[in-house]
Protein backbone atom coordinates (compact mmCIF):
# COMPACT_ATOMS: atom_id res chain seq x y z
CA UNK A 1 0.00 0.00 0.00
CA UNK A 2 1.42 3.57 -0.84
CA UNK A 3 2.35 5.63 1.82
CA UNK A 4 -0.90 8.48 0.45
CA UNK A 5 -3.74 5.90 0.92
CA UNK A 6 -2.34 4.66 4.45
CA UNK A 7 -2.32 8.13 5.52
CA UNK A 8 -5.77 8.76 4.10
CA UNK A 9 -7.15 5.01 5.97
CA UNK A 10 -4.96 6.82 9.26
CA UNK A 11 -6.70 10.28 9.13
CA UNK A 12 -10.50 7.85 9.02
CA UNK A 13 -10.00 5.53 12.18
CA UNK A 14 -8.49 8.43 14.04
CA UNK A 15 -12.11 9.82 13.75
CA UNK A 16 -13.27 6.87 15.77
CA UNK A 17 -11.90 7.84 18.69
CA UNK A 18 -14.22 11.06 18.94
CA UNK A 19 -16.83 8.62 19.69
CA UNK A 20 -15.90 8.23 23.40
CA UNK A 21 -14.98 11.66 23.49
CA UNK A 22 -18.73 12.36 22.70
CA UNK A 23 -20.34 9.83 25.02
CA UNK A 24 -18.18 11.67 27.97
CA UNK A 25 -19.20 15.29 27.04
CA UNK A 26 -22.77 13.94 26.95
CA UNK A 27 -22.57 11.97 30.26
CA UNK A 28 -20.99 15.21 32.01
CA UNK A 29 -24.39 17.57 30.60
CA UNK A 30 -27.16 14.79 31.06
CA UNK A 31 -25.78 14.18 34.63
CA UNK A 32 -25.98 17.55 35.22
CA UNK A 33 -29.50 18.24 33.80
CA UNK A 34 -30.93 15.43 35.86
CA UNK A 35 -29.25 16.96 39.10
CA UNK A 36 -30.31 20.50 37.92
CA UNK A 37 -33.80 19.49 37.91
CA UNK A 38 -33.74 17.79 40.89
CA UNK A 39 -32.01 20.62 42.92
CA UNK A 40 -32.27 24.05 40.85
CA UNK A 41 -31.32 25.85 43.44
CA UNK A 42 -27.58 24.52 43.53
CA UNK A 43 -27.56 24.59 39.97
CA UNK A 44 -25.81 27.78 39.07
CA UNK A 45 -23.40 27.45 41.87
CA UNK A 46 -22.01 24.21 39.94
CA UNK A 47 -21.94 25.76 35.85
CA UNK A 48 -18.50 26.71 36.11
CA UNK A 49 -17.74 22.79 37.41
CA UNK A 50 -19.91 21.84 34.54
CA UNK A 51 -18.07 23.83 31.99
CA UNK A 52 -14.82 22.71 33.35
CA UNK A 53 -15.73 19.66 33.15
CA UNK A 54 -17.33 19.76 29.50
CA UNK A 55 -13.85 21.59 28.35
CA UNK A 56 -10.89 18.67 29.69
CA UNK A 57 -13.41 15.90 28.33
CA UNK A 58 -13.86 17.81 24.60
CA UNK A 59 -9.88 18.11 25.05
CA UNK A 60 -9.35 14.44 23.87
CA UNK A 61 -12.04 14.43 21.34
CA UNK A 62 -9.92 17.13 20.19
CA UNK A 63 -6.83 15.05 20.32
CA UNK A 64 -7.98 12.49 18.01
CA UNK A 65 -9.18 14.96 15.79
CA UNK A 66 -5.65 16.18 15.74
CA UNK A 67 -3.90 12.89 15.07
CA UNK A 68 -6.28 12.74 11.77
CA UNK A 69 -4.89 16.43 10.97
CA UNK A 70 -1.09 15.56 11.53
CA UNK A 71 -1.49 12.20 9.32
CA UNK A 72 -3.34 14.68 6.49
CA UNK A 73 -1.53 17.31 6.59
CA UNK A 74 1.89 17.11 8.47
CA UNK A 75 3.34 13.41 7.68
CA UNK B 1 -2.30 19.99 -2.10
CA UNK B 2 -2.17 23.28 -4.58
CA UNK B 3 -4.38 22.49 -7.03
CA UNK B 4 -6.79 25.73 -7.66
CA UNK B 5 -9.74 23.66 -7.65
CA UNK B 6 -9.44 22.15 -3.98
CA UNK B 7 -10.59 24.03 -0.84
CA UNK B 8 -6.94 24.93 1.08
CA UNK B 9 -7.82 25.06 4.88
CA UNK B 10 -4.12 24.71 5.60
CA UNK B 11 -2.68 28.08 3.76
CA UNK B 12 -4.24 29.78 6.70
CA UNK B 13 -2.14 29.36 8.92
CA UNK B 14 1.47 30.08 7.19
CA UNK B 15 3.36 32.36 8.71
CA UNK B 16 4.56 35.47 6.69
CA UNK B 17 7.70 37.74 6.67
CA UNK B 18 6.27 41.51 7.21
CA UNK B 19 9.55 43.37 8.14
CA UNK B 20 12.18 40.52 7.75
CA UNK B 21 15.62 41.58 9.32
CA UNK B 22 17.61 39.39 6.80
CA UNK B 23 17.77 35.83 6.55
CA UNK B 24 17.88 35.45 10.65
CA UNK B 25 14.06 35.01 11.18
CA UNK B 26 13.77 37.34 13.33
CA UNK B 27 11.91 40.11 12.27
CA UNK B 28 8.36 41.03 12.28
CA UNK B 29 6.02 38.21 10.53
CA UNK B 30 2.26 37.93 10.70
CA UNK B 31 2.27 36.13 13.62
CA UNK B 32 4.46 38.62 15.71
CA UNK B 33 2.30 41.50 14.16
CA UNK B 34 -1.14 40.44 15.56
CA UNK B 35 1.01 39.02 19.28
CA UNK B 36 1.51 43.03 19.54
CA UNK B 37 -1.80 43.98 18.56
CA UNK B 38 -3.05 41.33 21.09
CA UNK B 39 -1.12 42.96 23.84
CA UNK B 40 -1.46 46.52 22.63
CA UNK B 41 -4.99 46.67 22.20
CA UNK B 42 -5.61 45.00 26.07
CA UNK B 43 -3.04 47.33 27.27
CA UNK B 44 -4.77 50.40 25.76
CA UNK B 45 -7.73 49.32 27.13
CA UNK B 46 -7.47 48.72 30.31
CA UNK B 47 -4.87 51.75 30.89
CA UNK B 48 -7.28 54.37 28.80
CA UNK B 49 -11.06 52.93 30.62
CA UNK B 50 -9.27 53.02 34.06
CA UNK B 51 -7.71 56.71 34.13
CA UNK B 52 -10.33 58.30 35.59
CA UNK B 53 -10.62 56.18 38.49
CA UNK B 54 -14.27 56.99 39.23
CA UNK B 55 -15.78 55.42 42.37
CA UNK B 56 -18.91 54.74 40.36
CA UNK B 57 -17.39 52.88 36.91
CA UNK B 58 -18.55 54.42 33.47
CA UNK B 59 -19.47 52.07 31.00
CA UNK B 60 -15.37 51.17 29.25
CA UNK B 61 -14.58 51.01 33.50
CA UNK B 62 -17.10 48.74 34.38
CA UNK B 63 -16.06 45.97 31.50
CA UNK B 64 -12.48 46.13 33.18
CA UNK B 65 -14.06 45.65 36.69
CA UNK B 66 -15.86 42.63 35.31
CA UNK B 67 -13.06 41.16 34.01
CA UNK B 68 -10.95 41.81 36.86
CA UNK B 69 -13.85 40.63 39.21
CA UNK B 70 -14.54 37.22 37.07
CA UNK B 71 -10.78 36.31 37.11
CA UNK B 72 -10.21 37.28 40.83
CA UNK B 73 -13.38 34.96 41.20
CA UNK B 74 -11.97 32.44 39.64
CA UNK B 75 -8.00 32.36 41.44
CA UNK B 76 -9.37 32.52 44.65
CA UNK B 77 -11.90 29.74 44.10
CA UNK B 78 -9.60 27.54 43.18
CA UNK B 79 -5.93 28.68 44.83
CA UNK B 80 -7.54 30.48 47.56
CA UNK B 81 -6.94 33.65 49.22
CA UNK B 82 -2.93 32.91 48.79
CA UNK B 83 -3.24 32.60 45.54
CA UNK B 84 -4.22 36.66 44.64
CA UNK B 85 -0.10 36.91 44.47
CA UNK B 86 -0.66 35.08 40.97
CA UNK B 87 -3.66 37.14 39.72
CA UNK B 88 -1.73 39.39 37.29
CA UNK B 89 -0.07 36.04 35.66
CA UNK B 90 -3.33 34.45 35.19
CA UNK B 91 -5.39 37.72 34.23
CA UNK B 92 -2.68 38.43 31.60
CA UNK B 93 -2.67 34.46 30.45
CA UNK B 94 -6.88 35.09 30.03
CA UNK B 95 -6.77 38.25 28.29
CA UNK B 96 -4.12 37.37 25.98
CA UNK B 97 -5.69 34.10 25.32
CA UNK B 98 -9.10 35.37 25.16
CA UNK B 99 -7.94 38.45 22.72
CA UNK B 100 -5.78 36.25 20.48
CA UNK B 101 -8.92 33.95 19.78
CA UNK B 102 -11.31 36.65 19.29
CA UNK B 103 -8.69 38.81 16.70
CA UNK B 104 -8.56 35.13 15.17
CA UNK B 105 -12.60 35.38 14.52
CA UNK B 106 -11.80 38.52 12.47
CA UNK B 107 -11.52 37.38 8.65
CA UNK B 108 -8.29 37.82 7.55
CA UNK B 109 -6.81 38.15 10.76
CA UNK B 110 -3.92 35.49 11.45
CA UNK B 111 -4.64 33.33 14.39
CA UNK B 112 -1.51 33.61 16.88
CA UNK B 113 -2.79 30.54 19.34
CA UNK B 114 -3.22 28.01 16.01
CA UNK B 115 0.27 27.74 16.40
CA UNK B 116 1.38 24.91 18.86
CA UNK B 117 4.58 27.09 19.49
CA UNK B 118 2.64 29.57 21.02
CA UNK B 119 0.45 27.53 23.08
CA UNK B 120 2.95 25.32 24.11
CA UNK B 121 5.43 28.35 25.20
CA UNK B 122 2.45 29.45 27.68
CA UNK B 123 2.15 26.51 29.00
CA UNK B 124 5.90 25.61 29.75
CA UNK B 125 5.68 29.35 31.50
CA UNK B 126 2.84 28.26 33.66
CA UNK B 127 4.46 24.63 33.91
CA UNK B 128 8.12 25.91 34.99
CA UNK B 129 6.33 28.58 37.43
CA UNK B 130 4.11 25.85 39.09
CA UNK B 131 7.63 23.70 39.63
CA UNK B 132 9.75 26.33 40.41
CA UNK B 133 7.31 28.18 43.23
CA UNK B 134 6.58 24.94 44.36
CA UNK B 135 10.10 23.92 45.62
CA UNK B 136 11.07 27.72 46.78
CA UNK B 137 7.67 27.79 49.07
CA UNK B 138 7.46 24.03 49.83
CA UNK B 139 10.88 22.92 49.45
CA UNK B 140 11.31 19.28 49.13
CA UNK B 141 7.85 18.89 50.81
CA UNK B 142 6.85 19.87 47.37
CA UNK B 143 7.02 15.82 46.33
CA UNK B 144 4.41 15.32 48.51
CA UNK B 145 1.87 16.12 45.39
CA UNK B 146 3.06 12.47 44.18
CA UNK B 147 1.76 10.90 47.18
CA UNK B 148 -1.95 11.15 47.91
CA UNK B 149 -3.02 10.39 51.51
CA UNK B 150 -4.80 7.38 52.36
CA UNK B 151 -2.76 5.11 49.66
CA UNK B 152 -1.96 1.90 50.98
CA UNK B 153 1.93 1.31 50.95
CA UNK B 154 2.02 -1.76 48.82
CA UNK B 155 0.66 0.49 45.52
CA UNK B 156 2.36 3.17 46.95
CA UNK B 157 4.86 3.14 44.19
CA UNK B 158 2.70 2.54 40.93
CA UNK B 159 0.59 5.63 42.17
CA UNK B 160 3.32 7.43 42.35
CA UNK B 161 4.57 6.99 38.91
CA UNK B 162 1.22 7.14 37.70
CA UNK B 163 1.04 10.78 39.35
CA UNK B 164 4.73 12.06 37.99
CA UNK B 165 3.53 10.77 34.89
CA UNK B 166 0.18 12.70 34.40
CA UNK B 167 2.02 15.98 36.06
CA UNK B 168 4.36 15.76 33.49
CA UNK B 169 2.05 15.43 30.62
CA UNK B 170 -0.10 18.49 31.85
CA UNK B 171 1.62 20.90 29.84
CA UNK B 172 1.04 19.10 26.66
CA UNK B 173 -2.67 18.49 27.70
CA UNK B 174 -3.00 22.42 28.28
CA UNK B 175 -1.13 23.59 25.19
CA UNK B 176 -2.94 20.94 23.03
CA UNK B 177 -6.31 21.68 24.31
CA UNK B 178 -6.05 25.40 23.06
CA UNK B 179 -4.26 25.10 20.23
CA UNK B 180 -6.24 21.86 18.53
CA UNK B 181 -9.53 23.73 19.59
CA UNK B 182 -8.46 26.63 17.94
CA UNK B 183 -6.98 24.72 15.06
CA UNK B 184 -9.93 22.48 14.17
CA UNK B 185 -12.30 25.57 14.28
CA UNK B 186 -10.51 27.48 11.93
CA UNK B 187 -10.15 24.47 9.60
CA UNK B 188 -13.88 23.56 9.27
CA UNK B 189 -14.73 27.04 8.70
CA UNK B 190 -12.81 27.38 5.69
CA UNK B 191 -13.77 23.71 4.39
CA UNK B 192 -17.48 24.67 5.05
CA UNK B 193 -16.62 27.96 3.60
CA UNK B 194 -15.34 26.05 0.77
CA UNK B 195 -18.15 24.13 0.03
CA UNK B 196 -20.48 27.00 -0.49
CA UNK B 197 -18.07 28.49 -3.35
CA UNK B 198 -18.07 24.90 -4.94
CA UNK B 199 -21.80 24.26 -4.58
CA UNK B 200 -22.06 28.23 -5.95
CA UNK B 201 -19.75 27.14 -9.21
CA UNK B 202 -22.77 24.39 -10.01
CA UNK B 203 -25.02 26.65 -11.57
CA UNK B 204 -28.73 28.34 -10.37
CA UNK B 205 -29.72 24.78 -8.12
CA UNK B 206 -26.04 25.20 -6.86
CA UNK B 207 -26.66 28.36 -5.70
CA UNK B 208 -29.82 27.17 -3.70
CA UNK B 209 -28.01 24.48 -2.23
CA UNK B 210 -25.28 26.59 -1.52
CA UNK B 211 -28.11 27.94 1.61
CA UNK B 212 -27.12 24.87 3.28
CA UNK B 213 -23.47 24.87 3.87
CA UNK B 214 -23.88 28.75 4.64
CA UNK B 215 -26.06 28.09 7.21
CA UNK B 216 -23.48 25.71 8.62
CA UNK B 217 -21.16 28.23 8.31
CA UNK B 218 -23.07 30.98 10.40
CA UNK B 219 -23.82 28.32 13.16
CA UNK B 220 -19.83 26.73 13.55
CA UNK B 221 -18.79 30.74 13.46
CA UNK B 222 -21.11 31.17 16.72
CA UNK B 223 -19.57 28.10 18.21
CA UNK B 224 -15.86 29.34 17.02
CA UNK B 225 -17.02 32.43 19.34
CA UNK B 226 -17.90 30.54 22.15
CA UNK B 227 -15.12 27.94 21.62
CA UNK B 228 -12.99 30.88 21.99
CA UNK B 229 -14.08 32.56 25.13
CA UNK B 230 -14.54 29.10 26.38
CA UNK B 231 -10.68 28.12 26.04
CA UNK B 232 -9.14 30.91 27.49
CA UNK B 233 -11.31 30.67 30.59
CA UNK B 234 -10.26 26.76 30.92
CA UNK B 235 -6.71 27.81 30.31
CA UNK B 236 -7.11 30.16 33.27
CA UNK B 237 -8.90 28.01 35.28
CA UNK B 238 -6.52 24.94 34.54
CA UNK B 239 -3.64 27.60 35.46
CA UNK B 240 -5.08 28.15 38.98
CA UNK B 241 -5.36 24.43 39.82
CA UNK B 242 -2.10 24.22 39.33
CA UNK B 243 -0.88 26.71 40.71
CA UNK B 244 -3.23 25.99 43.36
CA UNK B 245 -0.92 22.05 43.72
CA UNK B 246 2.03 24.57 44.03
CA UNK B 247 0.82 26.69 46.98
CA UNK B 248 -1.03 23.61 48.95
CA UNK B 249 0.60 20.32 47.72
CA UNK B 250 -0.88 17.12 48.97
CA UNK B 251 -4.02 16.41 48.21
Amino acid sequence: MEAEAAKFIGAGLACFGMAGAAIGVANIFSNFLSGALRNPAAAPGQFSNLIFGFAVTEALGIFSFLVALLLLFVV
Amino acid sequence: MADPNVVDPIHQFAITDILPIGNSGLGITNAALFMILTTGLISAYLIISTQRRSLVPNRLQLVSEMLYEFVANMVTGSAGREGMKFFPFVFSLFMFVLVANMFGMIPFFFTVTSHIIVTFALAMLVFIVVVVYGFVRNGPKFLKLFVPSGVPMYILPLVAVIEVISFLSRPISLSVRLFANILAGHITLKVFAGFVVSMGGLGFLGWLGALLPLALTVGITALEFLVAALQAYVFALLTSMYLNDAIHPGH
